[in-house]
């Protein structure tokens, strides 16, 4: 069936580019912090340290794989899994160029439900892991984590809410077809103009789903050494380590689509190849946002976490929604 | 035949989940085999052209119900069940208790087969279609449903805070 | 074959090319994280003689007291179970905001109130002090 091999080639290349993307992430982050921190950074293995992510992959694979004795040992091996593989597949809904080529299944009506159910299952490698391995940090990182990700799921859902309001329709597709230069005021179509909260909104959100800092309480060091991922070593932690960076590759490129565009530009619509370049700029420039962001702010405190989460961010977009409806009543111009 | 295999496949699948729930001395492993199930019963709604249904199951059952049922599990303290009770009288009320859910199984199995027909899959394919349904002819049961949230929203509270007195 | 099974096997036809790159790429997604798990117990080294402390969950190098996974405070039951009520009213706008521009103003309307009965349960909810995570069980 030429279909399937179709598609599993797809998912191959696409997963090959997430991963590389992990590693050249971490590597990229770790570079401009150091240099923010006036630091060299890692600059050891290969020119500019451009080996270093293999150096560290392979280091990680030869670690000894340690079992701790009280540890759940099924519930233990399954956990780190169940954090990639949501991060993994979260892609599989988002265009990143026009055409068939350049999309799994991004014509899937209900393709923004189901970032929200992948984002929802997401939180079980991440309670399982600090239950399993039987640890106190891990316990407490673990539950601290789920709460603080079942919290921002709701603010982000909301944010997502208004953008489906806006295209009328919860396909991906859709969703960069209704912010084409055609369908209103050139770039001013983007939904990040448009729509200036949600889409601040679903930064933090984004930010905080992937336990990114300033909300990466759950690797307070001070607090809880490394939260639910303290009894993981090696390969195991090193799956934590991609889930986390793969994740914050996706919610760049559903930020992207949702407010940036997607794959639209200009001249688009005679090279379609240039829809993946400029997708990948776009993936790119959210990525190095959340890096500086990361150099930038301090950790913010758990009760403030939850306090932003359920009393600021909920109602804000709870009223950005309503406003939005309006103006779609009314007939404003940009919210028809 | 690829299409039947995968139906039976999937069914063999969500019995074992629901055997494995059923059989589980662990009540962790009792509510993953349950997220198991649900994401199966989510692919079997796909697998009936409503994909708006199999992401809410997703979504609310796996992503948030069974999540709180993992807390609860967590909250309690309760992963290991006691050892099994083998008194005649609880085996005896163990039978009774599956009796009647047999039964219930069967009737609604039995009202299931003899009256639907079939007709869900034309509108159930598209959002769009729900969302109007939803808002003009359930117009009022969706209202009830906000009722419905608030009591339990009341509740939980209720249970959960103590009056600072 | 039973005329349903028939529907349903032809449905399985339709919806499935739609949605089966997220099968294949779930199946794929899943074999590789299992292949890394796999990979590092195959390739990790593996010390017969382990000291016993090692094996200790690790508590800042003290000697590990007592089980790791302890009950918890109920102010997390209480955030999962505000998360689910939430979480049903935010997927009850989805449909909405997809059917919006049908609905029109009627369907505005209709929101407006179910908003506004779950946001006084909101209010009543932040009034009781359910959301001060630092006062809550005190």
């Amino acid at each position: 069936m030429p279909v399937i091999l179709e598609l599993i080639l797809k998912s191959l290349v696409l997963i090959f580019v997430l991963l590389t993307g992990f590693a050249y992430m971490s590597l990229v982050e770790r570079k401009v912090l150091a240099r923010l921190q006036a630091r060299y950074g890692p600059n050891r293995a290969g020119p500019f340290g451009l080996l270093q992510p293999l150096a560290d992959g392979l280091k990680l694979i030869v670690k000894e794989s340690i079992t701790p004795k009280s540890v759940d040992v099924p519930i233990y091996f399954l956990a780190p899994v169940l954090v990639v593989i949501p991060a993994l597949i979260l892609f599989a809904v988002i265009p990143v160029g026009p055409g068939d080529l350049f999309q799994l299944a991004s014509k899937v009506n209900v393709g923004v439900l189901y970032v929200l159910g992948v984002m929802g299952v997401a939180v079980y490698g991440i309670v399982l892991a600090g239950w399993s391995s039987n640890n106190k940090y891990a316990s407490l990182g673990g539950l601290r984590a789920s709460a603080q990700l079942i919290s921002y799921e709701l603010g982000m859902g909301l944010a997502m809410v208004t953008v489906v309001l806006m295209a009328g329709s919860m396909s991906m597709a859709d969703i960069v077809a209704a912010q084409l230069p055609t369908q209103f005021g050139g770039v001013l179509g983007w939904f990040i103009f448009r729509q200036p909260v949600a889409a601040v909104v679903f930064a933090i959100t984004a930010l905080a789903e992937t336990m990114r800092s300033p909300f990466d309480l759950v690797e307070a060091e001070q607090e809880l050494t490394a939260g639910y991922m303290t009894e993981y070593s090696g390969m195991k932690f090193a799956l934590f380590f991609m889930g986390e960076y793969v994740k914050m590759i996706a919610v760049s490129g559903l930020f992207a689509t949702f407010f940036l565009g997607g794959w639209s530009g200009p001249f688009v619509s005679e090279v379609p190849l240039l829809g993946l370049v400029y997708f990948t700029i776009k993936v790119i420039a959210c990525l190095l946002l959340m890096i500086l962001v990361r150099a930038t702010l301090p950790r913010v405190r758990y009760d403030k976490l939850m306090a932003i989460g359920w009393k600021t961010l909920m109602p804000v977009m709870l009223a950005n929604v309503v406003i939005t409806a309006v103006l779609i009543v009314i007939g404003v111009p940009g919210y028809k | 035949m690829n299409e039947l295999l995968v139906y039976i496949l999937l069914g063999a699948v969500s019995v074992v989940a629901a055997l494995g729930l059923l059989f589980s001395r662990n009540a962790i492993y009792a509510a993953l085999f349950l997220v198991l199930n649900f994401g199966v019963a989510a692919v079997f709604y796909l697998l009936m052209n409503a994909p708006f249904l199999a992401v809410i199951q997703i979504s609310v059952y796996a992503g948030a119900i069974m999540v709180l049922f993992v807390f609860v599990i967590m909250l309690l303290g309760a992963e290991q069940l006691p050892a099994a009770d083998t008194g005649v009288r609880i085996k005896a009320s163990r039978f009774v208790i599956i009796a009647g859910v047999a039964v219930l199984v069967a009737s609604v199995m039995y009202a299931l087969l003899t009256q639907s027909s079939g007709e869900a899959a034309t509108y159930a394919s598209d959002p769009a279609a729900i969302g109007v349904m939803l808002y003009t002819q359930y117009a009022f049961p969706f209202e009830a449903v906000s009722v419905l949230l608030l009591a339990a929203m009341v509740g939980a509270v209720v249970l959960t805070t103590r009056d600072a007195k | 074959m039973p005329w349903k099974t028939v529907c349903v096997l032809k449905l399985i036809h339709t919806v499935m090319d739609l949605y089966l790159p997220i099968f294949v790429i779930l199946a794929i997604a899943s074999g590789l994280a299992g292949l890394i798990v796999v990979i590092s117990i195959v390739f990790g080294p593996r010390k017969r003689a382990q000291v016993k402390a090692k094996l200790q969950p690790y508590e800042s190098g003290m000697n590990a007291i007592g089980q790791g996974q302890r009950r918890f405070p109920v102010r997390f039951y209480l955030i999962a179970v505000l998360f689910i009520l939430f979480d049903v009213e935010v997927i009850f706008f989805y449909p909405w905001a997809v059917a919006f521009r049908q609905l029109g103003l009627y369907g505005l309307i209709q929101m407006l109130v179910f908003v506004g009965i779950l946001f006084a349960g909101y209010i009543w909810v932040w009034k009781k002090g359910a959301l001060d995570w630092e006062t809550m069980d005190k």
